[in-house]
């Protein structure tokens, strides 16, 4: 037998976690396990961006995702599930016809991955070969519009900016809907 | 047979290629479809929101990756960048989401999605 | 630091047991991995140990008191041995609606969080440093990292089933949340000034005597440092900021109803995280591992002259690192015991309205202080400065001529183009000086 390739080792064990937790959020029925298992999987991804190459999208991926908009929604789950725990199940027919329509999306998915040669792998000689770049500087390069890394590529500085503004206004957005309110109504079924 | 179908279809001696890493978006996507339908909770209907968009960020970077494929199809830093740029709009989409489920929290003491049927008919 | 473990590891096996391992091997970096693991988690217990003691220590004495003075000899420093004999004897209690597997996990969420961030913190630089895992976006990756900590908080506060605890959690975490975001305002301006987020990199731009510390770099980073200490004693929840874990506001906070060792887990994570951030203060602007006068080089101890010399040298660094991050907790200390707590709200106002536009006027005041005088306030020989004014004195070239069309487009990289980028210099700033493939 060959021996193991650790990177192959170290994807499939990302993967399989990322999968896990995944297949644990849909399953699940308690809101804060939900939460917590995204955030596991989540994490997971994170490693996978840093297995492909991507360091500074994974650092981004913990920063952002995991540690700011997660946050937010456990935040969200705290203060919506102030009373006792009702368990929200869903009837069983409609897992049902959600259940097939995942699986035949799933095996669509699958059967266009695995049928394009051109997206195989490389053998171990071709990725030793291939020079071990950083790319936090030739991200940053980018955003302000000056891209190093290709020749014919454009710059995202424009795209840049419009996101900035569009955070400002999701900002002022969010804060002023979620604003505290006068009364609470109950509308009583 | 079996090793060898193990060894065809997981990637333990040879480096992963763009496949694998799209079977596993795809599982984070389908998942995040399920959670998106299935889910009462309207928080329950924002993680499977995330989760799309993570299996999509996975797409992104294995297209972008150099360690993945070697043709000149590769999308290079194009790829990181989309998914930097997915990364913050999430943030942002699901802060407003929130929102506007704190709001119908407020009003209606339910977090169910199935009782917002005042709009209906 | 892997390498050389491992290629030591492997000269040790081939001594003793006559085996010979492959260069790659795996065993190698595992064993590695376990070694810095050890180290680290040392690193961490031994801190708590010490900072429980100097805590007691110098609140006694701004109490003007005197502290432990019993348990092992005349300055009672064997005091936290026995507090932590007595915690692992406490009984392990749950509240009763209690979620039972979110209660255990959340103190390890905590620890492992502040564990995590040590990992990229360099404890000497030079041509072999002292860090675990060298990471190129060091920076980024602790701010991260830090950032996570906020989990456990929460878990703890919502799996304790009492009111008091999810409160605490709730302030907790909107606290932590609020000053990350100054404390990376102001964690970029080093980056800014080095030009690379590797710390290894930032430590080794302050070399020489303590006038080429980035503290002394121009006034705004001055100010920027006490607004980073200020967002690290915030983030860590410290006092003044310490409200959801005050005594006489909310019991004890998130983890009022954690005893025994459980709990010792969450005050290890804390403390690991003062000595984190801390230690990240001393690399970012207080110069790392060399110190205030350049003991080490002008001794001759440097990687240049022999390798054991510059492990030496390193050795000297760790030492003067481990003082620096241990001076800061000190200062952490001394603000706790001497300013009273905040509200709640005063905290936020802190964050939102005094620290945020502080670090942000003294990041654009270092940006254009730095475009300005690159070589900061006191003249410094060193060559390499990351450098944007040299980019805006080359004359303008139209766009086509300067990027004409390629076509290679649709075929794999030739041999000879492999080795040519694999010759390309590694480090960040060398980004700018990439020739183009018609060169």
């Amino acid at each position: 037998m060959e021996p193991i390739y650790w990177p192959s080792f170290l994807f499939l064990l990302f993967s399989a976690l990322a999968c896990a937790f995944a297949i644990a959020v849909v399953v699940s029925t308690n809101i804060v396990r939900m939460a917590l298992y995204l955030v596991m999987s989540l994490a997971a991804t994170a490693g996978l961006f840093f297995l492909a190459g991507a360091d500074f999208v994974g650092a981004m991926q913990i920063l952002i995702y995991v540690g700011g908009t997660l946050v937010l929604l456990v935040f969200g789950v705290m203060l919506t599930s102030q009373e006792r725990f009702i368990s929200m199940k869903t009837s069983q027919g409609e897992l049902l016809t959600a259940g097939l329509v995942g699986a035949s999306l799933f095996a669509l998915l699958v059967w266009a991955a695995w049928s394009v040669p051109e997206w195989r792998g490389l053998s171990r000689e071709e990725v030793a070969a291939i020079p071990v770049e950083p790319t936090a500087t030739p991200i940053g390069m980018g955003l302000l519009g000056a891209r190093v890394d290709s020749v014919n590529a454009s710059g995202y500085l424009l795209i840049f900016e419009i996101v900035s503004v569009h955070l400002l206004v999701v900002l002022i957005g969010a804060a002023y809907l979620a604003r505290a309110k006068r009364k609470r109504s109950v509308i009583v079924e | 047979m079996m090793p060898v179908l193990l060894a065809e279809l997981l990637p333990l001696t040879e480096p992963p290629g763009v496949r694998h890493f799209l079977v596993v978006g795809a599982v984070l996507f389908v998942c995040g479809a399920l959670c998106m339908a299935t889910k009462r909770n309207a928080i329950g209907v924002l993680l499977g929101i995330e989760l799309v968009l993570n299996g999509a960020n996975l797409n992104f970077i294995a297209f972008g990756s150099p360690y993945l494929r070697n043709d000149a199809g590769t999308l290079g830093l194009d790829g990181q960048l989309m998914s930097l740029f997915v990364i913050v709009l999430a943030a942002a989409e699901a802060a407003v989401a929130l929102a506007i489920a704190l709001n119908f929290y407020n009003s209606f003491n339910t977090i169910d999605v199935d009782q917002a049927d005042q709009l209906q008919g | 630091m892997a390498q050389g473990i491992n290629r030591l590891l492997d000269g040790l096996l081939e001594w003793a047991l006559d085996w010979s391992v492959a260069d790659d091997s795996a065993l190698g970096y595992v064993l590695a991995a376990l070694v810095h693991i050890f180290l680290l988690v040392n690193l961490i217990a031994v801190g708590a140990l010490l900072f429980i003691w100097l805590e007691r220590k110098v609140s006694g004495r701004i109490q003007d008191r005197l502290g432990p003075t019993r348990v092992g000899g005349k300055f009672g420093w064997l005091q936290t041995l026995a507090d932590g004999i007595k915690l692992l004897t406490k009984e392990d209690l749950m509240p009763q609606g209690a979620d039972k597997f979110l209660f255990k996990l959340a103190p390890y969420m905590s620890f492992c969080a502040s564990l995590a961030a040590f990992m990229a913190i360099p404890f000497a630089g030079g041509t072999y440093p002292f860090v675990a895992l060298h990471l190129n976006v060091a920076v980024f990756f602790i701010l991260a990292v830090l950032g996570l900590e906020v989990f456990g908080v929460i878990l703890a506060g919502y799996s304790s089933a009492s009111k008091w605890s999810l409160f605490g959690a709730m302030r907790e975490a909107a606290q932590v949340v609020s000053y990350e975001v100054p404390l990376g305002m102001c964690a970029v301006v080093p980056v800014l000034l080095a030009g690379s987020m590797d710390l290894v990199v930032i430590g080794d731009k302050q070399a020489g005597a303590f006038w080429n510390w980035y503290l002394f770099h121009d006034p705004f980073t001055f100010i920027t440092f006490w607004v980073y200490l200020t967002c690290a004693i915030a983030s860590v929840n410290r006092a003044p900021f310490d409200l959801a874990e005050a005594e006489s506001e909310l019991v004890a906070g998130f983890h009022t109803e954690y005893s025994g060792l459980r709990w010792s887990f969450f005050f290890m994570a804390e403390y690991g995280s003062m000595l984190a951030v801390s230690l990240l203060a001393s690399i970012l602007f207080l110069g790392g591992w060399h110190g205030p006068i350049p003991v080490a080089s002008s001794l001759g101890l440097t990687f240049e002259n022999g390798f054991w010399f510059g492990i030496a040298a390193n050795v000297l660094g760790t030492l003067n690192v481990l003082f620096k991050g241990v001076l800061g907790v000190t200062v952490m200390m001394w603000v706790r015991w001497t300013l009273p707590r905040l509200r709640i709200d005063q905290v936020i106002t802190t964050c939102l309205k005094y620290c945020v536009p502080i670090a942000a006027v003294g990041f654009l005041g270092a940006t254009l202080w730095q475009y300005q005088w690159p070589n900061g306030m006191i003249f410094d020989t060193r060559a390499e400065n990351f450098n944007v004014a040299e980019l805006w004195t080359q004359e303008p070239v139209p766009f086509v001529e300067a990027n004409p069309p390629d076509d290679t487009a649709g075929r794999a990289l030739p041999v000879a183009e492999v080795a040519r980028l694999q010759s390309l210099p590694r480090t960040d700033s060398e980004f700018l000086r990439i020739p183009l493939p018609q060169d």
